[in-house]
């Protein structure tokens, strides 16, 4: 069962088996513009809903990525130290950024699902 | 009528009848009607402003030497990181005292700054290669407060979780002190002691260290430095530049980070600064590093190009979150630090370091013939002396002497030898020391052998300053050439108006400036006897009750280095104060959305909590959801920060109503003085709420830009806050004699040689010429807004439908239409011959133009010509006559050797690309670069110069 939510700060969350993909979506990218650096979190870190995990950043811009979930990193997307252009080019597939274990009950089915995301995306448009 | 000789009419662009033509066609009559019509009388000083009678450039200029002259030339040998040096005359002429380098802005437009660029990455190169590490960034304000900035990297990045911060005592004393004042808010507990014994007592997560210390000895760090490191602590060390072209570099040592001033390069010491610091690490910090960083990049047409890297870091982008609030550098110092290498060479270097050197060791083998102990055997530059109980009066004696020496203690004297100092100047302190002997000195030998005092193991065996740019110059005829076509490749105000919003570029007026080339003013040590710097304190007393009676507050510190600086003080002194009230809990700033973003960075170093207020849709703070927040976080608020006339460049109504809602709510005001020049003789900011305000004397009252600093930041504050100004710890500058606040830059009045500028200014124009110039400024804005509106919608007007000294132009319509971006019209104004005005800040593709008072109707005009000429061409992408991706807009700017180049492949001729006007015709900037890559030069940082067949490459 593959589940995938979204945060107010444009965030996408998937649950894959029990593990929660994450990266921001195509409407954060757009916002940002041509992404040219990426930090990630090192493998093993607890982090609590809502943490700062990972910093984005374009030419002109930055933005952190909080965590949509409470667990402990389990994965980062190396690929993204030398292509940052995947968070443009495949924001939703390649350029993911994180793999996380949940810890806690389930707190991804309270966020919002696709069409609920796109309702606020187009309400900002 | 103005007399003949009124400056201001020399200040102000524009002469009467064309002020009254920009009055009628704004349909006003007189200049009191612009202000009645932008200035709600609510906020208007009922109270004269009386400030002394304007004087002629000549009378100023005799006024000036006379009070320059009540400050004594000694022989400055007091050393503690400020050290006589000789400004080459090539230099001093060409550069320090020439618009084209002094009048430049912050090289934030890269195709108009690659002449300041250029010489920037020299600096970083010189740095890297000084110090041995693989990273530096363009300068910092100043020693102190870039050790107290790496000491906030290393709380960042190290691994070592511990918050304790260690520091040797051999550190400057002026360091120690920024140090902890910069520590306390941040919870980072200081230990200062030996760093021997700290090292092996304590986990910190950082140390700094002096090299070579403030008492002139070499310690070999090796040993200490690698346990240290063990520990996962930070090594940070402050190295002397000049030392260091001797001694083993802190990157071979095993620093982390370096940092130090290069004052000795060539800046005069100007009783303190400005002098350009420098901050240097390893390639993995770089995300980390504070401040500008210059970067090779490429342009549109495949050639390299520099730009500043990594702004994300920095806090117009980042705000709260920035790796600092530093937002000015040092760039005319840092310049004429490089230049001075660059003339030297690093075989000059060496000598003129070998020629220091010897020197010392020559007078410590003297003074030692003489009976007096040298307790370090191994030094550079200084010497300590001991002398049991007759310290103080050997000092006095040399005084006497005309010799400044520093007193250590009763026991103790310091005496630093530079590049000043002659063998004849050796020969006459050694006469002093000699009387208080019953010995005499004999002929002093010079060029004896003298022993080592330099240990060989930390002898530097690397090479430095390889780079052709530190070889080609030589021969003066080269150099000024050199410094002659580098500039040339700039836009500064030498050459046409910047119209930048919110930076206040107005005329740096030649006899303001002429004050930092007296001697008296450029050669004054900052730790000088009392009675050698009564000039100084003349002019600085001067200042402090002109800019009292200008803002009605009741005192000032001259401490702060710049803008951000004074916001940084300026929230401590309301820290301290409430800590004084038992309420040491207040730590909630509410900042607009609207605010610059150093304003947010500042508050985070003073230990604040920024929530945000949001703005209405005029740009005006909302006046709701701020009383929400005040009430919300009352027991806790500290601070609100707020810039008047509001940063979209209106002079909102309610500034009254926010003062005393934060008043109300037990919190203090913060004003950021950015657009005091809007203000100036019109109204005092103490009498419309703000408790604390600094003044950008670099903007508002003359100092020059310098291509990106200095500046100057001074704070007033109300009575009540007057206690907690910053203090010094080698010379105390708050009358109370002491602060709770701490210190905030290294020197006691931050960088006093730029002072007499501003004192200059307000002499210069007096109450009238300073009255005049702010209305002339705001007729200017509205000038230029009243064109512009017809082509540019002009956003954000006061209730009656004025701007206040700048104005803002939307330009999102027309890139909703056609895809021509603010970057395009920016970039294109530059084939006209201008520098872009501010760009999408305070709003998103925006710009936003302010005039200053300088500039004349002819030359507004130009502008504005310019602007409506480029509407029209974008008018024909809208219509679809050109498009976009191949236009004259979104290829520029056009680089000039584009005119001669055999494959001309875009649809429009190139007298239109370079001849957009019949003025540039006449007076043509020749873009030397077309438009940079930011995406490239991010994601491949380079930071070092290019090797120079890079160019040979592109030239072939």
């Amino acid at each position: 069962m593959m589940t995938i939510r979204f945060t107010d700060d444009h965030e996408w969350a998937r649950d894959d088996d029990g593990i929660i993909t994450v990266g921001i979506t195509d409407f954060a990218q757009q916002q940002l513009g041509e992404v040219v650096y990426v930090e990630l979190p090192d493998i093993d870190r607890v982090v609590a809903v809502g943490e700062e995990v990972a910093v984005v950043e374009s030419v002109k811009a930055a933005g952190e990525v909080k965590s949509p979930v409470s667990g402990t990193v389990v994965a980062v997307n190396e690929d993204l130290n030398d292509s940052p252009e995947l968070v443009n080019d495949d924001p939703s597939g390649n350029g993911w950024f994180y793999k996380i274990s949940p810890s806690g009950p389930d707190e991804l089915n309270a966020l919002m699902d696709e069409t609920a995301y796109e309702a606020m995306v187009s309400a900002l448009a | 009528m103005p007399r003949a000789d009124d400056f201001s009419q020399r200040h102000i662009g524009s002469n009467a009848p064309q002020l009254e033509k920009m009055l009628s066609a704004l349909g006003l009559d007189s200049l009191d009607d612009i202000v009645d019509a932008t200035v709600p009388a609510s906020i208007r000083s009922e109270r004269p402003f009386k400030l002394p009678e304007a004087l002629d450039e000549n009378r100023l200029n005799k006024l000036a030497r006379e009070i320059a002259s009540e400050n004594k030339l000694a022989i400055s040998m007091i050393g503690l990181g400020y050290y006589g040096t000789v400004t080459p005359p090539v230099i001093r002429r060409n550069v320090m005292e020439n618009p084209d380098w002094y009048t430049a802005y912050t090289p934030y437009q890269p195709e108009v700054s690659q002449a300041r660029l250029e010489v920037l990455i020299t600096f970083q190169q010189m740095i890297m290669d000084l110090t041995g590490m693989e990273l530096a960034n363009a300068s910092l304000l100043d020693e102190a407060t870039a050790a107290a900035e790496a000491m906030m990297v290393a709380n960042r990045v190290g691994k070592n979780t511990s918050n304790i911060f260690l520091v040797d005592s051999g550190c400057l004393p002026q360091t120690i002190a920024v140090i902890k004042t910069r520590a306390e808010p941040m919870g980072i507990d200081v230990r200062v002691g030996d760093i021997e014994e700290l090292a092996a007592q304590e986990e910190a997560f950082g140390a700094l260290l002096q090299y070579p210390c403030a008492n002139g000895n070499i310690e070999d760090y090796r040993n200490v430095v690698s346990e240290l490191r063990t520990k996962q602590t930070m090594v940070i060390m402050a190295a002397d530049l000049l030392a260091l072209t001797l001694l083993m570099p802190p990157g071979e040592i095993g620093a982390d980070i370096a940092v130090g001033t290069t004052q000795r390069f060539g800046v005069p010491m100007g009783f303190g600064g400005p002098h350009a610091a420098y901050f240097a690490t390893h390639e993995k910090h770089k995300r980390a590093i504070p401040g500008r960083l210059i970067g090779v990049s490429v342009d549109s047409n495949g050639n390299p190009a520099y730009r500043m890297a990594l702004q994300t870091r920095e806090q117009h982008i980042r705000r709260d979150k920035a790796t600092s609030n530093i937002c000015t550098a040092q760039v005319l110092l840092a310049v004429m630090a490089t230049l001075y290498a660059q003339y030297h060479g690093p075989d000059g270097l060496s000598r003129i370091a070998k020629s220091v050197n010897r020197l010392t060791r020559a007078l410590a083998d003297q003074l030692q013939s003489l009976g007096f102990e040298i307790v370090h055997t191994s030094f550079f530059d200084t010497l300590m002396i001991r002398a049991p109980g007759r310290a103080k009066t050997l000092v006095d004696k040399a005084e006497n002497a005309r010799y400044n020496l520093r007193l250590i203690d009763d026991d103790h004297i310091g005496i630093s030898i530079d590049e000043t100092i002659t063998r004849d100047k050796v020969e006459g302190l050694l006469e002093v020391f000699a009387g208080a002997t019953a010995k005499r000195v004999s002929g002093v030998a010079f060029d004896k052998d003298l022993t080592a005092s330099i240990p060989g193991s930390l002898v530097r065996r690397s090479s430095f300053l390889a780079h052709e740019n530190f070889h080609r110059y030589r021969s003066e005829t080269e150099f000024m050439r050199y410094l002659r076509r580098t500039a040339a490749k700039d836009i500064t105000l030498a050459r046409s108006m910047i119209p930048l919003g919110s930076c206040t570029m107005k005329l740096n007026a030649a006899s303001e400036m002429e004050t930092i080339s007296n001697p008296r003013f450029a050669h004054i040590h900052p730790f000088a006897p009392e009675k050698h710097t009564i000039g100084y304190k003349r002019i600085i007393n001067r200042l402090h009750s002109m800019l009292c009676e200008i803002t009605g507050f009741s005192g000032f510190t001259f401490q702060p280095n710049a803008g951000s600086q004074g916001e940084y003080a300026g929230l401590l002194c309301i820290r301290a104060w409430h800590h004084s009230r038992q309420q040491s809990h207040r730590n909630v700033c509410l900042i607009p959305s609207s605010a610059h973003g150093t304003n947010p960075a500042s508050a985070v170093m003073a230990g604040m909590k920024v929530v945000v207020v949001q703005c209405d849709e005029d740009g005006n703070i909302d006046l709701d959801d701020f009383r929400a927040k005040a009430t919300q976080h009352g027991d806790n608020l500290a601070a609100t920060m707020v810039t008047y006339p509001s940063t979209h460049g209106v002079f909102e109504e309610k500034i009254r109503e926010v003062c005393d809602i934060v008043h109300e709510n037990g919190g203090q005001v913060y004003m950021d003085g950015a657009n005091m020049n809007a203000m100036v003789c019109l109204v005092r900011p103490a009498e419309i709420g703000a408790d604390v305000m600094h003044l950008n004397l670099h903007k508002t009252f003359a100092i020059p830009h310098g291509g990106g600093g200095p500046g100057m930041g001074p704070i007033g504050v109300g009575e009540h806050l007057v206690p907690f100004l910053p203090d010094h710890p080698v010379v105390s500058c708050n009358n109370n004699g002491s602060s709770p606040l701490g210190t905030v830059s290294a020197a006691p009045w931050g960088s006093p040689l730029i002072l007499p500028i501003s004192w200059a200014y307000m002499r210069l124009l007096g109450t009238h010429g300073m009255k005049r110039s702010t209305q002339v400024a705001i007729l200017n804005a509205n000038y230029i807004a009243h064109r512009l509106d017809p082509h540019y919608p002009v956003v954000y007007r006061g209730s009656k439908g004025y701007v206040a000294h700048e104005c803002i132009i939307n330009i999102m319509p027309i890139k909703e239409a056609c895809g021509v971006t603010v970057e395009d019209i920016a970039k294109r104004l530059i084939d006209y011959g201008y520098h872009a005005p501010t760009m999408s800040w305070p709003v998103a593709e925006s710009m936003m133009i302010e005039p200053t008072e300088s500039e004349s109707l002819a030359e507004i005009d130009r502008f504005c010509d310019a602007m409506i000429s480029i509407r029209a061409e974008i008018a024909e992408i809208e219509s679809g006559a050109q498009a976009l991706e191949n236009s004259v807009l979104r290829n520029a700017p056009h680089a000039y050797h584009l005119l001669v180049s055999d494959d001309w492949s875009y649809p429009y001729s190139r007298e239109r690309a370079f001849f957009p006007s019949t003025d540039t015709r006449d007076n043509k900037f020749w873009p030397p670069v077309g438009r940079v890559d930011n995406v490239y030069g991010d994601k491949n940082l380079v930071c070092s110069c290019p090797a120079v067949s890079e160019y040979d490459d592109e030239a072939a």
